[in-house]
């Protein structure tokens, strides 16, 4: 064995090795961590705060005459929040480890929806036709 | 079981050791009693072996606390294999008791023990012995076949095999400490509530899963990054062996469904143990929303089961035929089609539970469309060995076993498809015979055929094939005979999970099912018999090649069995069927230029943290609060205890690899290669 | 996808093998973020199961009569905070100064420690009401899908301490980068998931 290789043996290569000295600027050597920037972070930053203050305030304000318009916008808002933390705060794009981060993220939110949407159609359906009550006496049943 | 005239406990002692307690232990069950004695016996015999042999810091350091992708392959399938006995043991149990329970004859096993026989049967057969044979095949191959020298995460990898192992564990303590289960395999509320199933039985259920589950999901991801990131240069997507590509659906599948078990169990744990009211009957509760979410789970759960073994078939067909396998394109599509649509059929598991008709449509068309991309493969594996030169070595005969079974229970299943059929079939023996119809045809003789395939790569030697052929002959004739009577009795409108019947006239059919169990149970001696003959005989039976059927796949590349490194240099690819194609290619093996090869190094930690584990389960199976407590604080502390340990990997010396690659060289050019 | 599928084959070298040692790219973060993806589908049934029975009050408190909108704002926004923090120390990170890494990693674990002090603070109060997670299907899924979140947030500060050590004992290597770079991944998660919380639960709860 070569003496890289006993040092390597005593301690996992994989972990240690890597440039501890400081540098002045980023590394760029590619370890599969997205880049960050402060603008980014400002950016992602001010739009969520926006889009969290928007729904509270809609909410705790009783703004919009209707509560299922108020239910759109605040779930619309959501998803678009959603977004902006996948974009800006997850760093997601085509080329996150080569295009796997983005298909595995498609794939899920596919069956999330399927998940979600699909045990709401059903128990839906199930609940009309095997517990026949009002939504009302659905709250008031003990 | 607590006799109703328990005495009162003291207080103490129900904190020192919650609801255990002496009279958890089964005393007065003789059939339990004769079991313990029998699994001791042959515990100790095993034990006292491997201490006469001085095998145990052997077992230990080169198995156990090994990372080695081939050890924890071959330590999976030996998991499989002890708790097939088991399981099958629970099967002939259950024939037995429904041969001679008519009229007055009430039979041997009482209902509540013979509701957990089918109960622990299904457990054990889905969770402890199809997925650690899969688990076990993907494992061992999947590196091999894409040139890798491990898969991604190897220290996980073992630390996936323990937690599986663990839960297993769970499962057969409950036979001789407590009771298991008898709600059925997929306990559903309300009785395996709280209400319904007071003691332990379901509460070993949902922790043996969990703790399983969780060795399945790491794994799921763990393969999953391996293929995705770990192929040789040059085995682009659509190079990949078939094989390699049903595993990766299979992992996908594992990572997209198994998270929803965990939820659920999640859910009817809290029900049980702190009183929630997510499936009571009261208060708000809705037990239907567990069926629909465990099947959301449990549809996957069988393609997880059947797509790694439609890879076995493809590669065995291709390379017994000597031809390419036919339609590689359409093969991949098929797969993956199989793939997303699974997630859209659950509900035809309870078309009876009253969705209603717009529902349980859907539902049943995309049932029947799912059937397709199955009959596309069969179809391809038909025109793979059209004109092919064939071999009909063992693998090839599980195979075709396999096409006429599983075919036959897969139309089964579009019958089923159909809602207004299922409404009569529903729960009936029919639905009996169709599933084990496909698992068997499917699963069970997928891996008989991935075994007589892969032995000779692991161990070096082939398998018998006399007692090959009596194996498979027993399973094929046996099942043929258990289960056909089975879809009779199922459209006469027979129920699964009935003990005692009152009409003789069903007596015939149920004594034929239970000849066919005891031939299936002489399938499986004559497996072990295989076994220990093979052994007996390795030295004529031995694979000296590495190549012992002209393969097709880089598995074959490597000596039998692989050294510990797999590749001495990783290949370089250029076409599907790599080997064959090096092969053709006048591909000269290499006797110089060696290089030293980095690889983990062995860790007892995957052992300890899943012995921990079993322990956190067990004391929240019993209520020992404060064990369960410090058990998953330690836990924890032990899993970071473990995040400062640097010292993973090592180097395997260039001289010693080159020491290796030349006796293997000098080995092939002994016998002429 | 995959890089692998071209072969230039390099002039002189073999056909058929690589000489050379081949370090694949560790999958860590791959590998990372399909588990992500596993606990993403854990939570999608809980919010499922809040879907399906959160509106079975069984004759007891509805969100209306619970839920104080403000003190979630502020939560939500103990969460935001957070997540800026932990997006400072991964900056911090790409510049190599590990003391101001550990710094703004500090403040998050301060931002995560207050917001679980508010949740458990509103989990108090609800169960001291008589609004525990027994009282109905409605509160069991309440507490669960809420209680699971919680719960996450709190392994993130383990590791978290954790990572702080190992800074300490090792400074930014190739290891520790990859690990703060993973539990970077954790906790921006956690934070989309509350986006759900609060829209699903407490707002639309309040708008029911």
């Amino acid at each position: 064995m070569s003496a890289a290789d006993v040092n390597k043996a005593s301690a996992s290569a994989d972990f240690v090795h890597g440039h501890n000295e400081p540098h002045g600027h980023d590394d760029a050597h590619d370890d599969g961590i997205p880049h960050a920037s402060f603008k980014d972070y400002l950016i992602g930053f001010l739009l969520s705060v926006l889009l969290t203050a928007v729904p509270f305030w809609l909410v705790m304000g009783d703004v919009l005459p209707s509560k299922l318009v108020t239910t759109a916008v605040i779930v619309a808002f959501a998803v678009a929040q959603m977004l902006v933390h996948i974009v800006y705060f997850l760093h997601l794009d085509t080329r996150s480890q080569g295009g796997w981060n983005m298909l595995a993220a498609i794939f899920t939110v596919v069956l999330v929806v399927i998940t979600i949407a699909g045990s709401l159609w059903v128990m839906f359906h199930m609940n009309e036709n095997m517990m026949p009550m009002s939504p009302h006496e659905m709250r008031i049943a003990p | 079981m607590t006799p109703a005239t328990a005495e009162p406990r003291s207080e103490l002692a129900t904190l020192l050791f919650g609801r255990l307690s002496l009279d958890s232990i089964p005393y007065h069950e003789p059939i339990i009693l004769v079991t313990f004695a029998v699994a001791a016996l042959a515990g100790i015999s095993v034990l006292t072996w491997i201490t006469r042999a001085r095998a145990w810091g052997w077992l230990w350091r080169d198995w156990f606390c090994s990372i080695d992708h081939k050890k924890i392959g071959v330590m999976y399938m030996i998991l499989g294999f002890v708790m097939l006995l088991r399981g099958f043991a629970d099967a002939i149990m259950m024939r037995a008791q429904q041969a001679m329970a008519f009229g007055d004859a009430a039979g041997y096993l009482p209902p509540h023990h013979y509701d957990q026989i089918f109960t622990a049967h299904g457990v054990i057969m889905i969770f402890f012995v199809a997925m650690p044979f899969v688990t076990g095949l993907m494992n061992y191959v999947v590196p091999l076949q894409i040139g890798a020298r491990d898969v991604a995460f190897p220290f996980l990898n073992n630390f996936s095999f323990w937690m599986t192992t663990a839960g297993a564990a769970l499962v057969m303590a409950s036979l001789f400490i407590g009771e298991f289960a008898t709600t059925g395999w997929l306990a559903f509320p309300p009785l395996s509530g709280a209400d319904y199933s007071p003691g332990v039985g379901v509460d070993y259920y949902i922790w043996a899963l969990q703790i399983a589950g969780v060795g399945t999901l790491l794994s799921g991801i763990n393969l999953l990054v391996t293929i995705v990131k770990m192929r040789a240069p040059g085995m682009g997507l659509m190079q990949m062996p078939v094989f390699t590509w049903t595993a990766l659906c299979t992992n996908v599948l594992i990572v997209a469904a198994f998270p929803v078990l965990t939820a659920v169990l999640l859910l009817l744990g809290l029900d049980r143990t702190i009183g929630t009211n997510f499936f009571t009957n009261d208060f708000g509760g809705n037990p239907m929303m567990y069926v629909n979410m465990i099947w959301i789970w449990g549809h996957p759960e069988v393609y997880i089961l059947i797509l790694p073994l439609f890879g076995v078939f493809s590669e065995v067909v291709s390379t017994f035929s000597g031809k390419r396998l036919f339609g590689y394109t359409s093969m991949v599509y098929a797969t993956v089609v199989i793939t997303i649509l699974s997630y859209l059929v659950w509900l035809h598991h309870f078309f009876t539970m009253g969705s209603g008709a717009s529902v349980n449509s859907f539902f049943g068309i995309t049932t029947m469309i799912i059937s397709i991309p199955t009959g596309a493969k069969l179809f391809n594996w038909l025109f793979t060995m059209y004109r092919g030169r064939i071999r009909f070595e063992l693998p090839m005969l599980w195979m075709m076993g396999f096409m006429f079974t599983f075919v036959v229970g897969g139309m089964t299943g579009v019958l089923l498809a159909v809602p207004p059929a299922d409404f009569v079939l529903h729960n009936s023996l029919f639905l009996i015979a169709h599933f084990h119809n496909v698992i068997i045809g499917g699963v069970v003789f997928g891996v008989f055929a991935a075994i007589s395939y892969w032995f000779p790569k692991v161990f070096g030697y082939k398998l018998d094939v006399f007692w090959g052929k009596v194996s498979f002959w027993c399973w094929q004739i046996g099942f043929l005979f258990a289960f056909m009577p089975l879809y009779i009795l199922g459209l006469m409108g027979v129920t699964r999970r009935v003990s005692h019947f009152e009409d003789m006239s069903l007596q015939p059919f149920f004594v034929v099912a239970a000849f066919g169990a005891v031939l299936i149970g002489c399938g499986i001696l004559a497996t072990l018999v295989q076994f220990y003959v093979s052994y007996q005989r390795r030295e004529q039976l031995r694979d000296v090649t590495g190549d012992p059927w002209d393969g097709r796949t880089l598995e074959w590349a490597t000596s039998s069995p692989p050294p510990d490194y797999n590749f001495a240099f990783t290949p370089r690819v250029h076409d599907i069927d790599a080997w064959w194609d090096m092969k053709r290619g006048g591909y000269v093996r290499p006797t110089s230029g060696f290089i030293a090869i980095h690889m983990p190094k062995g860790t007892a930690a995957g052992v300890i943290l899943a012995g921990i584990s079993a322990v956190v389960g067990f004391a929240l199976i019993w209520h020992i609060w404060w064990l369960a407590v410090t058990g998953f604080v330690s836990l924890v502390g032990f899993a970071i205890f473990h995040t400062f340990n640097l010292k993973r990997d090592f180097h395997i010396p260039a001289d010693e690899v080159t020491r290796v690659e030349d006796a293997r060289t000098r080995a092939l050019a002994a016998i002429g290669a | 996808m995959s890089a692998h599928h071209s072969t230039m084959v390099a002039e002189g070298a073999d056909r058929w093998l690589v000489r050379e040692e081949l370090h694949a790219q560790p999958g860590t973060m791959l590998g990372f973020w399909l588990y992500l993806m596993s606990d993403c589908l854990i939570f999608a049934c809980l919010f499922a199961m809040y879907g399906v029975v959160g509106g079975n009050y069984a004759a007891g408190p509805s969100p209306k009569d619970l839920f104080e909108l403000p003190l979630v704002a502020v939560n939500t926004a103990m969460l935001l905070f957070s997540s800026i923090t932990y997006g400072f120390a991964m900056i911090e990170m790409q510049r190599r100064r590990v003391n101001a890494t550990i710094g703004w990693l500090a403040v998050t674990g301060l931002f995560g420690l207050a917001f679980l002090g508010i949740e458990l603070y509103e989990f108090h109060h609800l169960i001291h009401e008589g609004a525990g997670p027994q009282r109905s299907a409605f509160l069991s899924a309440f507490f669960t899908l809420v209680g699971t979140h919680g719960l996450h947030v709190s392994f993130g500060i383990v590791w978290l301490v954790t990572l702080i050590v190992q800074l300490k004992r090792w400074g930014l290597t190739d290891g520790t980068r990859r690990r703060l770079a993973c539990l970077s991944m954790f906790w921006h998660f956690l934070d989309l998931i509350w986006i759900g919380v609060f829209t699903y639960v407490y707002l639309m709860g309040v708008l029911r």
